[in-house]
């Protein structure tokens, strides 16, 4: 018999019950909440008259509405305001710790949950979200779930799932300078596709995913969703096992010994089978761009914009022809030639503290271009904000002409004030470059934390990597 | 839950791949807190030329006549056409309930992205996965008036001309959308075995029983 993966594990540890026809109930260890996604389920529970199965296993925060200046003031547009009012009622009401918006833990909910120590290698992770995948980066199961969910897990600690099928990708070598966890992500959805990952697991391996560090790693999981899956994952090492020691929630005295012994055998076995492998060699990837209207639109920032006409499949080529007129961008263009009115460092997917170091050290004692309208620093967390003002690095931002700003979701899909306005381009540390993410009619180019510095010095997209002395 | 057995209705055509859950529903309207109401909104930055708001009326806004839906020999249609990856991005449900509040019932597309292709179940809302080839032949004989019959029971679509398609569902769901029912209630039926599971994980993992 052949060995397991680290997907298999996980599952088999959270069956409940299989039903006939495959699908089992799945125990879940730890649901996240947050404001936009929760209030028709909590609705639901009030109308079906139900309570949470255990009040413990579940951690609000509100960061998708919340501004990212003046916090003292409150919320100032009304619909927001009701949307986090109501989680915060929510919360009191079923009696769910929640971080409320002037807690200095309050931030993104998938950085705060690593952060804590309340999402764990080892557990079943669900919230509102599609990119709870995030969370994966620590040996857990992770997935994001909808409303109709968010109540079920809510009232019975479980939901209703059908295994997904296991696709391992191996990043083998090391990359090369100024490249980072962001460019091998681009780089894999860039290859598969955005489709490529539906219906399965991903497991990232190899010499290059194990050399990052869980910050990395949460940013490659963090976007297994854009390439498809609901689901990414990275095996436990030691890196996985030093991040959780001490964390507030991390388990304590026996309990973590007992812990760390279980964690350990969460990697795939050396004779597990995968439904389908795919390998890449790192030293081939470059800092990455989107030029499209979906995460698979990306290229190198040393090629230049792809041509249409080169596509053979009718589907695809009226798709990328769609994407540069909304892009407003022609066939061929270098990367590197494309101006920019915004930069936005931020989002679960890159505003953790190595995120910042990356971008602080390419700014450093340099001035943001004056074709840059705005450039926006926004941490995953108070805490993660705490830690970049205590290494000094709120003041290197600042002093080259970006705005240091409170933690929250912001700018990746602006729900709060911060956005594009019409026709604006923006060098986007986020994970979706969707028509209108960013604004109504804004225009979004995915970037890794140094390359959306970078830009903003320069005022164009420049290659990291050929800079003197570029982060790693 | 609306039950779904079996409809006959006029399909709209939306020829776009990957269309993403922001474009179904754009961002502005999930700070709604309630679940009814996303219709109007649907795909609101496709059908409509100005900004839509939550809570705006919509029934002076200036349309966009050239997106499909706007057309007038589609309207009142409750299948709607679509091409791979359907639904993909972002986890909100806001999208599959506007869709059926706009009173689509059934998706067909040769591939849904998972999120929304399960919140679809949740919603009464059929999405059916069809071969490429297929989805692509109807795109090509829609025509005025061109009704198609959608039988979850026996799993066919049927066309005007009487030709017949199969498609595949998994048992669970299909029983549970035939019927309407809600799936908290069909999992609380096994609380025993939850409480079970339970006792025994914190023999292995007590610190995630420490309440
Ligand atoms: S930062 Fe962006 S992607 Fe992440 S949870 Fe917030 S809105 Fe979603």
């Amino acid at each position: 018999m052949s060995g397991k993966t680290l997907y298999d594990k996980l599952w088999e540890d959270h069956v409940v019950y299989t039903e006939d026809d495959g699908s089992s109930l799945i125990y879940i260890d730890c649901h996240l909440i947050h404001e936009v996604t929760s209030p028709q389920a909590f609705e639901g529970l009030r109308l079906a008259s139900r309570k949470p199965w255990r009040q413990s296993r579940n951690l609000a925060v509100a960061d998708h509405n919340v501004p990212t200046t003046d916090r003292d003031k409150g919320i100032a547009d009304p619909v927001s305001r009701l949307q986090v009012e109501t989680l915060d009622k929510n919360c009191t009401e079923f009696g769910i710790t929640e971080f409320g918006m002037a807690d200095a833990r309050q931030g993104i909910v998938h950085v705060v949950g690593p952060e804590q120590g309340v999402t764990l290698p080892g557990m079943t992770i669900v919230c509102g979200d599609s990119h709870t995948s995030t969370h994966g980066a620590s040996g857990a199961l992770a997935f994001g779930i909808g409303t109709s969910e968010v109540e079920h897990v809510l009232a019975t600690q479980c939901l209703v799932q059908k295994k997904a099928k296991n696709l391992l990708i191996k990043v083998n070598g090391q990359v090369g300078k100024g490249v980072t966890a962001k460019d091998i992500v681009l780089a894999i959805i860039g290859k598969i596709g955005t489709a490529g990952g539906n219906g399965y697991t991903i497991e990232f391996a190899g010499e290059a995913i194990r050399a990052l560090s869980m910050e990395g790693r949460m940013t490659i999981c963090n976007m297994a969703i854009e390439a498809g899956a609901r689901a990414g994952l990275v095996a436990v090492d030691d890196v996985t096992i030093d991040y959780y020691r001490n964390r507030p929630y991390s388990p304590k005295g026996n309990d973590w010994f007992m812990a760390e012994r279980l964690w350990q055998q969460l990697y795939s076995d050396a004779d597990a089978v995968f439904d389908k492998v795919m390998q890449l060699d790192a030293a081939l990837i470059k800092p990455q761009v989107t030029w499209g209207t979906s995460p698979e639109l990306v290229v190198a920032v040393d090629e230049t914009v792809p041509d249409p006409a080169l596509e053979p499949d009718a589907v695809k080529r009226q798709g990328m022809m769609r994407a540069l007129e909304y892009m407003g961008l022609q066939a061929g263009q270098a990367i590197t030639d494309i101006t920019l009115d915004k930069v936005f460092i931020g989002s679960c997917t890159n505003s953790r503290i190595e995120d910042l170091r990356a971008a602080a050290v390419v700014v450093e004692g340099k001035k943001v271009a004056a074709n840059i309208k705005q450039a926006l620093v926004v941490p995953g967390s108070g805490l993660v904000k705490r830690q970049a003002e205590d290494e000094g690095l709120d003041k290197l931002f600042v002093d080259a002409g970006f705005e240091w700003r409170e933690p929250g979701c912001s700018m990746c899909l602006a729900m709060n004030a911060d956005r594009l306005e019409e026709g604006e381009r923006c060098a986007s540390t986020s994970n979706r470059n969707f028509e209108g993410r960013q604004g109504y009619g804004g225009r979004t180019h995915l970037v890794s934390p140094a390359m959306a510095a970078a830009a903003a010095i320069a005022g164009h997209f420049v290659d990291v990597s050929s800079l003197e002395g570029a982060a790693v | 839950m609306k039950a779904f057995t079996k409809i006959t209705s006029l399909i709209v055509p939306l020829d776009r791949a990957n269309v993403d859950t922001d474009a179904i529903i754009p961002k502005q309207f999930l700070k709604s807190i309630r679940r009814a109401g996303f219709g109007p909104y649907l795909f609101d930055e496709w059908r409509y030329l100005d900004q839509g708001e939550p809570d705006m009326d919509c029934t002076n806004r200036p349309l966009n006549k050239d997106f499909v839906l706007n057309k007038p020999e589609y309207q009142g249609a409750e299948i709607l056409l679509a091409r791979e990856n359907f639904g993909c991005g972002s986890s909100r449900e806001h999208a599959p309930w506007a869709l059926e509040d706009f009173g689509f019932r059934a998706i067909i597309a040769p591939s849904f992205a998972d999120i929304f292709y399960n919140n679809c179940f949740k919603n009464g809302l059929l999405p059916i996965i069809l071969a490429a080839e297929l989805v692509d032949g109807l795109f090509n004989e829609i025509s005025a008036g061109y009704k198609l019959t959608v039988d979850l029971e026996t799993q066919k679509i049927v066309t005007p001309d009487g030709r017949e398609m199969g498609f595949d569902i998994d048992g669970n769901r299909k029983y549970r959308l035939l019927n309407g029912l809600d799936d908290i209630a069909l999992s609380l039926l096994y609380a025993d075995k939850i409480k079970a599971y339970e006792a025994e994980r914190a023999k292995r993992a007590p610190w995630l029983f420490v309440d």
